[in-house]
Formats: structure tokens, sequence, C-alpha cells
């Protein structure tokens, strides 16, 4: 089926692989092991480190995809 | 119906709510498409929604009322186990990134409109299509039902009772997303999402300041949670509770977007590069749902009792009423108006693109598949349309004629059970090693165990005689205790995790088990490169007859 399609129409084999996709896995390392941040201080404006440190790691989250989206664009 | 309504907080809340419908029934002129008669443009808006097009629409999809009302309950009630939004919201992007684009480009060249499309053309068995399709509606279903007890909620709080108000607030979503499809509710969602946005900030400003600062609210918080006789509760993790918060936000990524609702709106992009920079546009709602869960804390400060709570006689009454609650104490009268309709309105989005997908799946893989096999496009879009409206009907007669607690426990059955389609859609990008009667024996065994862990799961309270009184026998919660595996543990895990790995378990034996009787294969219609597939690609029904 696939050896029917004429040339013109068939594009180059192309891949989403890229080493930089492993910046994607960042993210679940930082946010998934509760020990690593189950505690109170050092607070922030009052807010305790594991409130203040989750909300941060939204900012890992973004810096990551947003890495790999531009380096991996065509 | 009316008890000490505040007018003014009434008129705005209504103004906005009808300002959203008129939008919703203009939303049909808007991209204009040359024939709304056709899955492809009622259902997915054509295919052709830009990048900020589509974080309006998924954002306003996936952060839903339930959601705005519910995780500030549960941090209200228990404490740093409902933060567990965040780490959830956080890597579900990471985690989905170079899946979604593979889906959406096999879809973009095979023009698949559900999840169950894919998995048919993919593993060659309408069995497990079916499974899946039917997995999708069940688990769909109840989500809309909860986006009603979002309105309830904030109608609850503005004094409004009786089942009227949410009856023609539901008439009137059905009647315009008939109408316009994902037209409706993508074009709601600008306004949906800029009063969230507005609310959530005023909110975390304003009312922080009014109670004396964040050190105030938190140690109040801690205080109530050291009162309370229940040991899980607490403004960290308790011990045992670490698992069950990093599985629940683990399972709860993998699940998110196996719902047909998040693939509707994954789908309905214009390529790539959309859903690509969306991933990391789109966790701008996951900083508001954080400041959300916060709320909780501060209603504990504010003193805020849920309506329906008698602390004398234990009985803890509507925690989704702790939000609005918050907001009328705090807010003038017009402003808890406009936070009112942004929780309303936030209603009115994810339901009307859940009923879109719900009704998607219906028309795809059951009516043409199995009722009407040659159904024209005009035929499949008009099915569709009309399997908006009963699906809508059925959550509301949830909502209405049966205890809303049911469609809580559904739902919370929901997203175990969409999460044993996994194997199926997610591997199925990935690999074919899977045998497709294997993926069907995994998704068994998964819903099994996915029931089983939860009926076994009873709901507690802690009373302050240190004594337990079980207030539920079944389907408790989502947190299993692992001794009732027999591991000699106090720690609890996600009941849907375990399910999965049960699910992951049985396709993998079963696909060795059955490639050694060399059982059929299902065929493959799907090519390697057309997963990665972008938007100037032609589309199969583009190219020439050869490709079949």
């Amino acid at each position: 089926m696939a050896d029917d399609v004429p040339e013109s129409t068939r594009r180059e084999e192309r891949s989403d692989h890229s080493p930089w996709n492993w910046l994607l896995v960042l993210p679940l390392i930082a946010t998934l092991f509760p020990p690593l941040f189950n505690r109170v201080s050092p607070a922030l404006a009052g807010i305790p480190f594991f409130y203040w440190y989750q909300l941060a790691a939204i900012g890992i989250g973004v810096a990551c995809t947003l890495i790999v989206y531009r380096v991996t664009r065509r | 119906m009316f008890d000490n309504v505040d007018w003014v907080q009434f008129a705005v809340f209504t103004f906005l709510f009808a300002f959203v419908s008129v939008l919703g029934f203009l939303a049909a002129r808007w991209r204009k498409a040359e024939d709304l008669e056709h899955l492809d443009e009622w259902g997915l808006g054509g295919r052709n929604f830009g990048s900020w097009v589509t974080w309006f629409l998924i954002g306003g999809d996936l952060y839903t009322a339930y959601t705005f009302v519910a995780v500030p309950a549960l941090v209200f009630g228990a404490g740093a186990i409902g933060f567990f939004a965040v780490p959830y919201t956080v890597i579900v992007y990471p985690m989905v990134f170079l899946v979604l684009i593979r889906l959406w480009s096999v879809s973009h060249v095979h023009g698949f409109v559900t999840p169950a499309d894919f998995v048919r053309a993919r593993h060659g068995s309408s069995m497990l299509a079916l499974l899946v399709a039917v997995t999708g509606i069940v688990a769909t279903m109840p989500y809309i039902a909860l986006q009603l007890v979002g309105i309830e909620a904030v109608l609850k709080a503005m004094g409004v009772t009786g089942h009227l108000p949410i009856i023609v607030a539901f008439g009137i979503l059905a009647a315009y997303t008939y109408n316009s499809g994902l037209r409706a509710p993508a074009l709601i969602a600008f306004v949906k999402d800029t009063l969230i946005y507005l609310v959530i900030i005023v909110a975390v400003i304003v009312i922080p300041y009014k109670l004396g600062g964040w050190q105030e609210i938190f140690g109040a918080a801690e205080q109530k949670f050291a009162d309370s006789p229940n040991p899980a509760d607490g403004v960290l993790l308790a011990g045992p509770v670490q698992l069950q918060y990093a599985t629940l936000a683990f399972g709860s990524a993998l699940a998110l977007f196996l719902y047909p609702h998040s693939i509707t709106g994954v789908l309905a992009s214009r390529d790539r590069n959309v859903i690509k920079r969306n991933m990391a546009a789109l966790p701008a709602y996951s900083f508001i749902l954080g400041l959300l869960a916060l709320l909780g804390y501060m209603a504990i400060k504010a003193g805020i009792v849920p309506i329906g709570a008698d602390p004398e006689a234990g009985e803890p009454g509507d925690g989704n009423t702790i939000v609005p609650l918050l907001f009328d104490q705090m807010f003038p009268s017009w402003f808890s108006g406009v936070a009112f309709a942004a929780i309303g309105i936030g209603a009115l989005v994810p339901a009307a693109i859940m009923s879109i997908a719900a009704a998607n799946l219906w028309t795809r893989n059951i009516y043409k598949e199995y009722i009407n096999k040659d159904a024209t496009p005009a035929q499949e879009a008009k099915s569709s349309k009309l399997a908006s409206l009963v699906v809508k009907v059925g959550a509301l007669v949830a909502i209405i004629a049966l205890d809303p607690q049911f469609s809580i426990d559904l739902q919370l059955i929901g997203g175990i059970i969409i999460l044993q389609t996994l194997p199926a859609v997610v591997l199925g990008l990935y690999t074919r090693w899977f045998h497709r009667w294997a993926l069907i024996a995994g998704w068994a065994a998964g819903m099994a165990v996915g029931f089983w862990a939860t009926y076994q799961i009873q709901q507690k309270v802690f009373n302050a005689d240190g004594t337990v009184t079980v207030t539920k026998e079944h389907f408790g919660g989502s947190a299993f205790p692992l001794s009732e595996l027999g591991f000699d543990t106090p720690n609890v895990i996600y009941a849907g995790f375990l399910a999965t790995l049960a699910n992951l378990a049985v396709c993998a034996v079963a696909t060795w088990l059955l490639r050694a009787m060399k059982a059929p294969e299902g065929h493959d219609a799907t090519r390697h490169s057309e997963y990665f597939a972008d938007q100037d690609d032609p589309r199969l029904q583009d190219l020439p007859e050869v490709v079949h």
C-alpha cells in the first residue's frame, strides 16, 4: 500500500526524535517526589515551601516545553 | 425559589450569562464555514483553530467549573492533598507534548474525529474501537453532570434554589451547542477565561490583604488540621499520603488527554505548532488553579461554614459552596456577581465540548459503524447534533432525579476507566507490538481491578473522641490502601494507577501468548510517515485513489 504512493505526494521520512526531548522528563522529577518539597521552610511571604515550590515548578514545566518547542521547530 | 437574593449580584450574574448565550448563537457565523452540516465543521470547528483560539478553548475545556469549586473544597477539608491539582497540571503538558502531535498528524491525514476512529484504523478491530468509544462516553457523562453541580453551588450561594434555573441554563446551552457546534464554546471560552483570570487575580490580592496576610491564613489552616482528629489531613502531606499524592497527580495527568473532550480540543487545532505552543502556554491556567486551591485555606481563615453544614452534629455540608460563599463575604455585590458568573460560565464551556465529544463518539463509532454504514457527512452532523441534546438531557436528569453524589462517584470512577484506554490509544500511537485481543483483555482486567479497588474504599469520618465512623461502605474515594493487597504498609495509592498497571501487565502477557498461538493480526490502515504529517501535507481523501 505504502509503496504505491507516487513520489510526488511522498515526503521525506521525518521523525520527532531529538535529544532535547529528554528535557520533558525534568518537570516530572521536580514534582512527583513529595519528600523533595514536603516541608514548611523556607517560607515565602508566609507561604510554606510546599506551596510556593510547586507553583514555581509551573515555571520549570513551561521552560522545558518552550525550549523543546523552539529547538525542534522545523 | 429566591431566598435573600442580593439583586445587584443576581443582575450582574444574569447579564453576563445572557451575554454569553447570545455569543453562543452568533458563533455559528464566526469563521463561517461553507457548510456547517459536516462533522469536521460542527464537531471540530473546521479543524482550523489557531494558537489563541486553541489556548482559550482547551483552557476553558480542561479547567472546569467543577474543578474551580471542588479543588478548593478539598483543600478546605483535607489540606495539602488537594494541592495535587498543581503537580498534575504541571506534568501533564510535558507528558503529552510528543503524544498529541502524533495523534493530531495521523488524525489529520485520515480525518479521524475521535480517539476510537484512530484505534479502529490502527489495530483493525471494531470491537476495540467500540470499547474505547463506550468507555469515553461513560467517563464523560458524569463529568457533564458535575458541571451542573458547579452552577448549582453558585446559585445556592446567591440564594436561588430549586431546579428551574439550571434547567433553563442547560436548555439555552443545549440550543446554541446544537446550532453552532464547537464554535460556540470556543467563542464563549474567551469570556469565561477572561472573567476567571480577572476574578482569581483580584481574589488572591484582595482576600489575603483583608485576612491579614498569608501567615495568618496558613496559621488558621494549621490550627484547624491540628484540632481535627483525621490523621491524613494537614498543611503538609502526612507520611502515608505522599504516595497517594504522587500517584494521583501522575494518574490524573495520564487520564486527562484520554478524555474525549480534551482530544476534541486538540484535533480542532490547525497544525502541529499550535499544539506545541499551547503545551507551553496552557500552564498559565495551572497557575490560576494553584491560586484557586489556596482559596480553600482563605475560607478556613475567614470562618466560612459550607451550606448545609452543622459542626455540632459533625455534618460537613456541601463543601463545594465554600468558594462562592467566600466571594460573597469578601467582595461587593457587583463583583461577587462577576465572580459567580465566571464559575457559572465556566460550567458551560466544558459541558458544551464534552457533549460534542460524546456525540461524536456516538456518531462515528456506533451510529456509522453499526446503524448507518453509508452515512453522508450531513447525516453524521445531524446524528451528532441530536446526540448532544440527548447527552445533556441525560446529565440534567442525573442531577435532578438522582442524588448528585451518584454523579460524583461516577466521575471518580470515570478517571479510572478512561485510563484503561491508554494502551490502545497512546501506546498504539507508538507501537503495534500489542495484539488487538490482548488490548481488549487488558482493558477488561483494568476495568475489573479499578471497580474492585474503588468498591473496597470506605469513606470515613474521624470523631473527636478518637473513634472512626464509616459514612460510606463503598466507592468512598480513590485512595486505595495497599494493605488491602496484603502489604504491611500504611501507604495509600491512587486506584486508577493500580488498575492501569494491571491493564498493562495483562496486555503484555496476553500479547506474548497470542503471538505464540499465532492469533490473526488486525490490519493497520496507517503508515509510519503519517504520524509526522503537518498541515501542508495532503489528507488521505485528497490523495489519488492509488492509496487505497
